[in-house]
């Protein structure tokens, strides 16, 4: 028996043709130029890259195809596009640019069809389905489309499990609330949707410290975790650097 | 020259990529000519068994990745799905395989309640010198996403084992025909390392 090192991805946001941090979803702050950034990442190894177009789906904009395709370019680890992508045409031409992975949110919950379509034609391991979860004003969390602004009304719990049987291999679970924040992941709501369902599921939103990163995967038993503010900035309100933990401090926080 | 076998079984582009990166020269193969006139090949997949296998049938090239593979003997190298080809078949399908090295792919153990695929980084180990190996100075990490593992007869033919809920080889090689699980050209400096191997033989 042994079990595989959780993986610690980084999460980029891409505005336009810029990298951008958000907190909980809106005050974009610039942190670089995407490739160059993405280049950074490859020197330092990171197990594996995640790079959502934040506004695409709002402005129903296509991926930009030559961007993802100079990032293939130059980085040697698996690859993950999610924004915009509405056809199982548009997941195919971003495989084949060299990414490993699609991620799609608003266009599974507007058509319902679509997670097991992209599934059936480039398997389940190529397909991660985004949720990104907010409460409402009752407290009710909800999944929200269109980078948080549309309520599509499901519940995570139920969503989640729908998207593992039509077919999505991996969830990237994000807090609304916690995203970019720093204050650590919603343990509670990663924890239940990892109850939920066998696929792996990628705690993402929030990450401040590497305890954060340890009790996602230990406690919630998340399967890997998303760092976005954590792997671009020196701390919080502070400048921007690109960095990513040791990998003695990840195997003391992972073991 | 390296040709990479596009047979429309998953992406060729980051194979290509990374030999662009590491200075080796590579083209696509996508058709009878070029294979027959391939140097060295890499026979990529991702996806079912059956299906590639079937896809091999259809565009009528089984019969010159023979005569390339058992005859010409060009070094020859599958990655993931590409390796499983080239045993004797898969538990995954019912088609037979290449059948180039005495294996089989199987199902990994339900009993270890691993999560599968076995998707993730992961160490291999090399049990005895071979040239995908030269240069690895430290325990080498790769790159993985399969559900099936695959078990050779000869452990002569084992190149790389990698363990998980069971140990089952990673890599496997006889004489001018190699192939490898995990997926090198997503494995960092490992990857290009283990690629230029194969570009130098």
């Amino acid at each position: 028996m042994n079990i595989l090192r959780p993986r610690v991805i980084p999460s980029l946001l891409l505005h336009d043709e810029a990298l951008v941090k958000t907190v909980r979803f809106g005050k974009f702050r610039y942190v670089g130029d995407p490739a160059n950034t993405c280049r950074i990442f490859n020197e330092l190894e990171v197990d594996e890259l995640v790079l959502l177009d934040i506004l695409a789906s709002r402005e129903r904009r296509e991926p930009n195809y030559s961007l993802l395709r100079d990032i293939s370019s130059e980085c040697f680890m698996p690859l993950a596009y999610g924004g915009g992508i509405t056809s199982v045409e548009m997941a195919e031409q971003v495989l084949k640019i060299g990414f490993e992975k699609v991620i799609v949110n608003t266009a599974a919950l507007q058509n319902t069809d679509l997670i097991s379509d992209i599934s059936k034609k480039v398997g389940s391991q190529s397909l991660i389905v985004a949720i990104d979860v907010k409460k409402s004003w009752l407290g009710k969390e909800r999944c929200r489309g269109l980078s948080g602004r549309w309520n599509s009304g499901m519940e995570p719990i139920e969503w989640a499990q729908y998207v593992q049987s039509e077919g999505a291999g991996e969830i990237l679970l994000t807090s609304i609330e916690r995203e970019g924040t720093w204050e650590g992941f919603d343990q509670h709501l990663v924890s239940r949707v990892v109850d939920a369902v066998s696929i792996p599921v990628i705690a993402h939103g929030g990450a401040g410290s590497m305890d954060d990163v340890s009790l996602a995967i230990k406690a919630a038993g998340a399967s890997a975790v998303a760092l976005g503010s954590m792997v671009v900035f020196q701390k919080k309100d502070m400048g921007v650097l690109v960095n990513f933990p040791e990998t003695e401090q990840l195997e003391k926080a992972l073991a | 020259m390296i040709s990479v076998l596009d047979y429309g079984m998953g992406n060729i582009g980051s194979i290509l990529n990374m030999f662009k990166w590491i200075g080796v020269e590579a083209k696509v193969c996508n058709d009878l000519s070029s294979l027959e006139s391939a140097e060295k090949l890499i026979l990529p997949g991702v996806g079912a068994f059956d299906h590639a296998m079937s896809r091999i049938i259809e565009l009528g090239i089984l019969e010159a990745l023979n005569q390339k593979a058992l005859i010409e003997e060009i070094p020859i190298l599958g990655i993931c799905l590409g390796m499983q080809l080239i045993t004797r078949g898969s538990e995954e399908g019912k088609k037979k395989g290449l059948s180039w090295i005495p294996a089989d792919a199987k199902s990994f153990p339900k009993s270890s309640g691993l999560k599968i695929p076995h998707m993730g980084w992961n160490t291999v180990t090399s049990p005895h010198k071979n040239p995908l190996s030269v240069g690895f100075d430290e325990q080498p990490r790769f790159y993985f996403v399969h559900s099936y593992a695959v078990f050779c007869d000869d452990p002569e033919s084992s190149i790389f084992k990698t363990s998980y809920g069971v140990d089952f080889d990673s890599g496997i090689q006889k004489g001018n025909i190699f192939g490898v699980q995990f997926h090198p050209e997503k494995s960092h400096r490992y990857g290009a390392k283990l690629l230029s191997n194969f570009a130098n033989l």
